[in-house]
């Protein structure tokens, strides 16, 4: 029997949750306070995964750079390999919230967005 | 070919420069730092001591008392803040008034005025604050304080609209006189000149020596201080020092021209010529030690500390002139304390030296008025909405602390001898000097430095050198930038 | 001629200064101007491009962007004036707010109520008293990233960073995966003062060790930063000798507490709380000034900004109500010494053992809603402990929870009926009891 013990980081009071395993498959969870800290270490355990925020470089825009983010959370260790796609992607202005900049980055099926917008420059 | 090669560009070297820039001559600053002000001339007390200190009879004590006397009228020719606020030495023991009458006794001497011993109810109700263990006091009206960046920069800006040229980022290697004259090695290139003043500070013995026997011996002398925020500067009025005892000097307490607060220093002999690091101890004594005199001192509103180097020499007083061996090369060396207040008399008599020497005529177009720059905090409301009509940068607002506009900081930068530097637009306009030290302004500055200087961003330093802020632009998009 | 300019004046255009006048505005305040001194209003968000704002107001996850661009929203719907570029010089007793920027100049506003959203700042080396030399390289985490994450440039390649602020954990990440080192992470306490899950996610994710009770006491390098010495404190928080260890990195950041940004504030008189830095208010989140309310990291320092809208809702609602109430004639006008608000009976909050600050400081019993949010913060790290309030001597809640830190605030909330059932309440105490 295995104990793995974590920080859920569902939400701001981050319980320790305690995950009994045996052979690759869980046996207990303790210590979560809701159903989403359960999920969070039966995850964790298992495919844990992270969402990526960063920035991309825009053309044309008033300003250089936009936010982007993975649309959903991508497996922990894709996380260098997306943060490379993620700086090779130009975008153009003008670029609103929501706009996908990149489908399926780093094989994940996950795209980047941008969390920013960012104006046509004018001259 | 120059006729006079000035080294260092310190408050000594532009005031000396400044002075001779009245006659008709070629004239060269070297520094080996990116701006003027960046050595013992920046990081010092910036009090303008009346002159009870010095020994009677020394040079010391004759140019301390004349550059205080000048210094009123200087600040209004050239346009920088100076307030005579006074001093007032404090004794903590009734045992040690003597000590306070003996010092009175050498300022008169040295030809100080005004000069009284206040009792101890008298020095308490004119300074509150002292602490109970104040016993008595002399007090000396012509004490006064400066900006000691602002002095020198509008020295350095006035010498360069008469015609003196400043090299920045130049450093000297060697000296030596050929067919009647000096030749520089520098960094970069060499210089030619007829006369030389080395005004170097913690380095003038290394000059000195370079070309004569009669060697000097300098000392950096490591004094470490607290500044502390405008909240606080109403602490004390006055200067206020404590009578050096067999126990030990004491740190003194004073405001700023600025209205900060400024407690030091510590007095530590040194050999490294670059050791301005701060130390725990060193700080710990500036707090100790100004509570001394000085009661209640919120040292929770300390916004920075740091350290300077007094040019000590051995004899322990300014050497000025030249030595027997090496004519054409003139010293001013050993200029500590009060060598701030004693630079406006000390660049006089530097400069008849050498007018003296050349038999220079005088510059009919010297211009002796400068003008700082232009703070719209000091415009009544119409004024400044007209300066912001025609000039909108008067109206972003860069440094949140101390109220600098985007105005100032172009005029700090374009200006002759402009700033090149976050701590030159420091210096100058006081961008970066309040109580978030710069944490907010200094990306906005870069910016404005970059567009004005014509360089990247990573170009721009925060005191020359390899004193780069950021690196390279982030290579976003693969097109800028190649891999690191 | 009317007696003023605008209802309200809200000072600050960040999360908190946004909330306050979408929610002012739906109480009914007429005119609202919010004087914004960056380009964009959002604030601090901006650069916050990480996730995890917004799970409590908008039941979703989002970044500091798109969390800003939600109240922006909501600010352009209700067609709110918001003048960028804007800063506010000063502020008057009799609520005169003085302005200046590139269009306008230097202006004046005469405001029935302002609402005080300035924010905080990074607190600085100086006042940490570090010694060594000033090289360059020595940022604040929030500067970094500023630099970062809207510039486009890294500080630098190696980097050490002092303090475990959620600033200094976000950096941590960001410039990991933008390429730098972070070598280590000091904390001069024994705890953190980050939240939980930037731990788990900024540092454990990336391997980086952070070190508990360490400071740092020298910098090397003299034009840019070469390296740091990092010591272990003792109980008092002194370095112990021999326990120096050397750190080369070009970079040092600094995530040592914030301060709230209350120059304007002192300006104007505000009577002001010693422990949070930030104004004195009551249930109204009024300060002692009639009119005059204050909310987010200005009032006190959030971990939260989900925290911050909801505060800064109830001081906007607040401030409509006052300037309905003075344009009625229920309210006269307060004169330029602006007298506090009578002589209502007010309950003092008191923090009790355990507990450093409360937010609100007194409460009107009579003029709260039903159900009124105290927030505090706790003085160390309890585990297995209850929260304890108490009206006049006598213990009225009584709640356990698993884990009390200093770096996530607590909520507590009182009822009025509770408050009410006192005839004479003169205080209520907040405090955290062990097991």
């Amino acid at each position: 029997m295995e104990k793995k013990e974590l920080t859920c980081i569902g939400c701001p009071i981050g319980c320790t949750v305690t995950v009994t395993m045996r052979g690759g498959s869980i046996t207990g969870i303790t210590g979560n306070t809701c159903p989403r800290g359960r999920r969070y270490a039966e995850k964790e355990v298992t495919s844990p995964t992270r969402v990526v925020t960063s920035t991309v470089c825009v053309k044309g825009g008033d300003r250089a750079l936009v936010s982007v983010k993975t649309a959903q959370d991508i497996p922990k260790d894709t996380i260098f390999a997306c943060m490379r796609a993620i700086n090779g992607i130009v975008a153009e202005a003008p670029v609103q919230i929501g706009d996908v900049l990149l489908e399926n980055v780093a094989g994940t099926g996950t795209a980047v967005v941008a969390t920013g917008a960012v104006r046509r420059r004018r001259d | 070919m120059y006729d006079v090669c000035i080294i260092g560009a310190g408050v000594t070297g532009c005031a000396i420069a400044r002075e001779l820039s009245r006659y008709r001559a070629s004239v060269c600053v070297v520094e080996r730092c990116e701006d003027v002000c960046c050595g013992t001339s920046k990081a010092n007390s910036a009090i303008v001591h009346a002159g009870y200190d010095a020994a009677n009879g020394s040079l010391m004590a004759r140019l301390n008392v004349k550059g205080n006397a000048m210094m009123g009228a200087l600040a209004q020719e050239l346009d920088f803040p100076f307030l005579r606020n006074g001093s007032l030495v404090t004794c903590l023991r009734e045992a040690d008034i003597p000590g306070l009458e003996a010092l009175l006794d050498r300022g008169r001497k040295n030809g100080v005025t005004g000069l009284r011993i206040l009792s101890r109810e008298e020095a308490h109700a004119v300074e509150p604050n002292l602490s109970d263990a104040v016993a008595a006091a002399l007090y000396a009206p012509s004490g006064g304080i400066v900006c000691p960046f602002l002095l020198t920069i509008a020295l350095a800006e006035n010498a360069a609209v008469n015609g003196v040229t400043f090299r920045f980022d130049t450093n000297v290697k060697e000296i030596r006189r050929e067919n009647g004259q000096y030749i520089l090695e520098t960094g970069q290139g060499q210089i030619k000149s007829r006369l030389v003043v080395n005004a170097a500070g913690v380095y003038a013995d290394v000059f000195h020596n370079m070309v004569s026997e009669d060697k000097i011996h300098i000392t950096p002398r490591r004094g470490e201080y607290c500044l502390l925020d405008r909240s606080a500067g109403g602490h004390v009025r006055h200067t206020i020092f404590t009578l050096p005892t067999e126990r030990g000097k004491g740190v003194l307490v004073t405001p700023t021209v600025h209205g900060n607060l400024l407690t030091g220093p510590t007095a530590t002999d040194i050999t490294d010529r670059e050791g301005t690091d701060t130390t725990r101890a060193g700080l710990d004594e500036v707090m100790e030690k100004a509570a001394q005199a000085v009661r209640d001192i919120p040292f929770r509103e300390t916004i920075t500390s740091f350290s300077g180097l007094r040019a000590h020499e051995d004899g322990h007083d300014f050497i000025i002139g030249e030595p027997a061996d090496a004519p054409g090369f003139f010293d001013a060396a050993g200029i500590e304390s009060p060598g701030l207040t004693a630079a406006p008399a000390i660049g006089v008599m530097v400069a008849d030296l050498l007018r003296d020497r050349l038999r220079l005529q005088k510059n009919d177009s010297f211009r002796a008025r400068r003008k700082g720059i232009l703070r719209p905090a000091d415009l009544c409301v119409e004024d400044r909405n007209e300066l912001i009509r025609k000039h909108p940068a008067y109206g972003t607002i860069v440094c949140r602390c101390e109220s600098v506009t985007e105005g100032e900081i172009i005029d700090a930068i374009r200006r002759p001898v402009g700033a090149r530097s976050l701590d030159g637009v420091k210096r100058r306009t006081r961008a970066g000097m309040g109580r978030c030290q710069s944490d907010f302004c200094s990306p906005r500055v870069m910016e404005i430095l970059a567009r004005e200087l014509g360089i990247p961003m990573e170009a721009v330093t925060k005191c020359g050198g390899a004193s780069r802020v950021v690196g390279k632009r982030m290579e976003k998009g693969g097109q800028e930038g190649t891999a690191s | 001629m009317k007696a003023y300019d605008y209802d309200i004046v809200v000072i600050g255009g960040g999360p908190a200064g946004l909330a306050a006048a979408v929610a002012a505005r739906d109480a009914g305040a007429g005119d609202i101007l919010i004087l914004e001194r960056d380009r964009e209003p959002g604030g601090i968000l901006n650069q916050c491009i990480h996730n995890g704002f917004g799970l409590h107001t908008f039941r979703e996850e989002l970044t500091g962007p798109e969390y800003a661009a939600r109240f922006i929203a909501m600010v352009r719907e209700r067609h709110i004036t918001c003048l960028t570029e804007t800063m506010v010089t000063d502020i008057d007793r009799d609520k005169t707010v003085t302005a200046v920027n590139r269009t306008q100049g230097v202006f004046r506003i005469r405001a029935c109520a302002v609402v005080l959203a300035m924010g905080c700042r990074e607190r600085a080396r100086g006042a940490l008293h570090i010694p060594g030399y000033r090289p360059a390289g020595i940022f604040s985490a929030g500067t970094a990233q500023r630099l970062v994450n809207m510039e486009g440039y890294l500080p630098g390649r190696e980097v050490v960073i002092l303090g475990s602020g959620d600033i200094g954990l976000i950096m941590a990440r960001r410039m990991t995966l933008e390429g730098a080192k972070v070598k280590v992470v000091a904390e001069l306490l024994p705890y953190s003062g980050g939240l939980k899950r930037n731990i788990v996610q900024c540092l454990d994710d990336f391997g980086i060790p952070l070190k508990l009770s360490h400071t740092v006491v020298a910098i090397r390098g003299r034009e840019r930063v070469e390296g740091v010495t990092l010591a272990q404190v003792d109980a008092a928080g002194k370095p112990v000798p021999g326990t120096e260890e050397d750190y080369a990195c070009d970079t040092l950041l600094l995530s040592v507490g914030l301060i709230p940004e209350n120059e304007l504030t002192r300006g104007m008189g505000v009577e002001m709380d010693a422990v949070t830095a930030g104004p004195a208010v009551n249930e109204s989140l009024e300060t002692n000034l009639p009119g005059v309310f204050a909310c987010g990291n200005v009032l006190h320092v959030h971990d939260l900004v989900d925290y911050v809208s909801e505060e800064a809702a109830c001081a906007g609602r607040n401030a409509a109500i006052f300037a309905e109430k003075r344009r009625i004639g229920e309210i006269a006008d307060s004169g330029p010494q602006g007298v506090a608000s009578g002589c209502e009976p007010e309950t003092v909050l008191v923090p009790g053992p355990g507990v450093r600050y409360t937010v609100p400081q007194r409460i009107r019993t009579e003029r709260m809603g039903e159900r009124l949010t105290v927030r505090f913060r706790a003085g160390a790290v309890y585990r297995d402990a209850y929260i304890g309030v108490y009206c006049n001597e006598e213990r009225v809640i009584h709640r356990r929870k698993p884990v009390i830190a200093p770096g996530e605030m607590e909520t507590i909330i009182l009822e009025k009926r509770l408050l009410t059932a006192y005839s004479n309440l003169q205080q209520i105490t907040i405090t955290i009891e062990e097991a």
